[in-house]
């Protein structure tokens, strides 16, 4: 049995397994905010509960429903995301030439809602979701045992990262969210449905924050408060790689969480802050952010 | 001629402002007045928590409302001051006044340092940066030891104010309490009216024109940041006398919520409001604890009602009334 600095490699390989999982829910959270930030021009408070809506439906849908995981994966998505479709033609699309400020504390407030009544309903004790069946038991590497469920975790997060990032660079609609993007009186005059399609991307955001939900569950119990403190490292993700770049975003996500793995390794007491100083480095070196464009 | 119709101009706008200082003398009095007789009517503690919210709001709207810079990070200052104040006070034993201006400064301190990285970017950002680094200080409160991580700092010592008044009693320290608050809150109204304040007020409406006019609008911000942060801690190192405790509460984002909830039901940037949503808020609270956790559900509510329909809030809305900025 080799060590590493003193750190038996399982222990260091299961860390950064850890680190790489917290790492895909970064980055497809970042992801969501940034792609909502890009149409919306609002920070999306509410993504922390829509990502633990995500987890509380793969529940409900198992155990109302007899719906297992697998079609959890695309049911709850769509579920939440549909939520955010309502939300956004109720409340964001009246507050679209207001000043941003009232988009954040509009979805602060849905936020606090939200997870009041997850509270009152589930308790904070957090509800068990077992692996599916298929995904259980784990292999040996050699160097490491990597169960099965946290592999998937890391694969199924990459393709969604990258198939979102096809979609936005690659495709005619992709094309069409970056010109609205750009400007989106002008894409408007072409006769595209502007208003449509911000309100079709803040559900599809706020869709890929239920999915990752539903990849957590398994990993992290569901719990109504899963969504409130991730969420504001998350903010620290998206300052730290600026939100101009989806890839940027991508590999932020994925790095931060690794740094994080790291930490936990060898300095555990600092894994909680070490995004946290990470940020706080960025704006001392980086103001913009490392793939922003200065604002 | 274009100077003599300046002039003109002028002469009703100047009759408005002092127009303006008069009626806020006025409800300054009327303040002290209430706050003079209120023990006899209300719980002295309660109208203690009331105070210590409505300067923290107060801070709160000094940065939001006349500096335009919205922070959802500001229960680190109020936090770390009545952590340090509670600390001063219990384990080194120093008497209360010394112990509020060490809370103080440290919150000063802290504003400094986080005002610096904050303002280095603008609007969306610069709020997730505050809330990213008063979480960096709530994690920092839950390890430290000297913070007593869930159990916080309990049984702090209100002693005797500079050696000679005993604070144990209620009424005694709701005198201090509101003198402290009268200073701060009028302080705070001395900082918007001065011409400091002003330029804040054009940066906050047009930063770009404030630059070209040759205002280092940089440095104007990080000042209005280190006394909203000051302030603040002001108020939380007064509350660590007052309920004898620092605890998480006072450093989590919930708390920073709730500023911000406060300054809105109120009205953003106006003089009075936050006092007045604080109020509000602080009531709303104590009348609805034992809902548990409902109480969060009806504070999200109220955000997106006044979001949605009540924007200007309390204040805001009688201010518009009365044509009387308030």
């Amino acid at each position: 049995m080799f060590e590493l600095l003193g750190i038996p490699p399982q222990a260091l390989f299961g860390q950064l397994l850890l680190g790489l999982i917290n790492g895909s829910f970064y980055a497809i959270l970042s992801l969501g905010l940034a792609i909502i930030f890009g149409l919306l021009n609002i920070i999306n408070f509410t993504h922390g509960a829509q990502y633990m809506m995500g987890a509380f439906v793969a529940w409900m849908l198992l155990n109302y429903a007899g719906i297992g995981y697998w079609w959890a994966l695309l049911i709850a998505p769509l579920i939440v995301g549909a939520t955010g479709i309502v939300i956004d033609r109720l409340f964001l699309a009246r507050l679209r030439d207001l000043d941003h400020l009232y988009g954040l504390l509009l979805t602060f407030g849905l936020a606090l809602i939200i997870q009041g009544l997850f509270r009152n309903q589930y308790g904070v004790s957090g509800l068990p979701y077992s692996i599916p069946p298929e995904l259980a038991g784990g292999r040996n590497l050699g160097f490491m045992f990597l169960p099965n469920y946290r592999g998937w975790v890391v694969a199924a997060s990459l393709a969604v990262c990258l198939a979102t990032w096809f979609v936005i660079e690659k495709t005619r609609l992709g094309a069409y969210l970056r010109a609205a993007t750009e400007n989106p009186t002008l894409v408007q005059a072409f006769g595209i449905n502007v208003p449509r399609l911000i309100t079709l991307t803040y559900g599809f955001g706020v869709g890929l924050a239920a999915l990752a939900g539903v990849l957590a569950a398994p990993i992290y119990s569901v719990n109504p408060n899963m969504g409130a403190d991730l969420i504001i490292v998350v903010f620290a993700v998206v300052v730290i790689g600026g939100m101009g770049s989806i890839l940027g975003s991508i590999v932020t996500g994925f790095g931060l969480g690794l740094i994080e793995g790291l930490t936990k390794v060898f300095y555990p007491e600092a894994a909680a802050t070490v995004i946290f100083v990470v940020m706080v480095l960025v704006l001392l070196i980086k103001p913009a952010g490392l793939f922003g464009r200065a604002a | 001629m274009a100077s003599v119709s300046g002039q003109m101009a002028a002469a009703p706008a100047a009759r408005a402002t002092v127009e303006a200082a008069s009626l806020h003398r006025a409800i300054f009095i009327g303040i002290a007045v209430f706050l003079a007789v209120a023990p006899f009517l209300l719980y002295p503690v309660f109208l203690m928590k009331v105070l210590c919210f409505a300067l923290f709001a107060c801070a709160f709207n000094l940065l939001l409302g006349y500096g335009g810079l919205l922070s959802f990070g500001h229960a680190a200052y109020l936090g770390t001051a009545s952590y340090i104040c509670a600390h001063t006070a219990k384990v080194w034993g120093v008497p209360p006044e010394v112990a509020i201006l060490l809370g103080t400064a440290s919150a000063a301190v802290l504003g400094l340092v986080f005002g610096s990285l904050a303002i280095r970017r603008q609007g969306i950002y610069f709020a997730m940066i505050t809330l990213a680094l008063a979480q960096m200080v709530f994690f920092f409160s839950l390890q430290a030891p000297f913070t007593g991580g869930e159990d916080g700092i309990q049984a702090v010592p209100r002693g005797r104010l500079f050696g000679l008044v005993d604070l144990s009693s209620d009424t005694t320290l709701y005198y201090v309490v509101a003198t402290i608050f009268l200073a701060g809150v009028l302080f705070i109204y001395r900082i918007i009216h001065s011409p400091f304040g002003q330029v804040l007020k054009a940066i906050r409406d047009n930063e770009p024109r404030a630059i070209s006019l040759g205002y280092a609008t940089n440095r104007y911000k990080l000042v209005v940041f280190t006394l909203s942060a000051t302030l603040a801690g002001l108020a939380g190192a007064t509350k660590a006398i007052v309920f004898q405790l620092a605890s998480l509460t006072d450093v989590h984002w919930t708390m920073s919520g709730e500023v911000v909830l406060m300054t809105l039901v109120g009205g953003m940037g106006t003089v009075f409001g936050p006092m007045v949503g604080a109020a509000v808020i602080v009531t709303m609270q104590n009348y609805l604890a034992h809902l548990g956790a409902w109480v969060t559900v009806i504070q999200g509510v109220i955000f997106v009602i006044c979001v949605m329909l009540f924007r200007e809030g309390i204040v805001g809305v009688l201010a518009k009334r009365l044509k009387r900025p308030l």
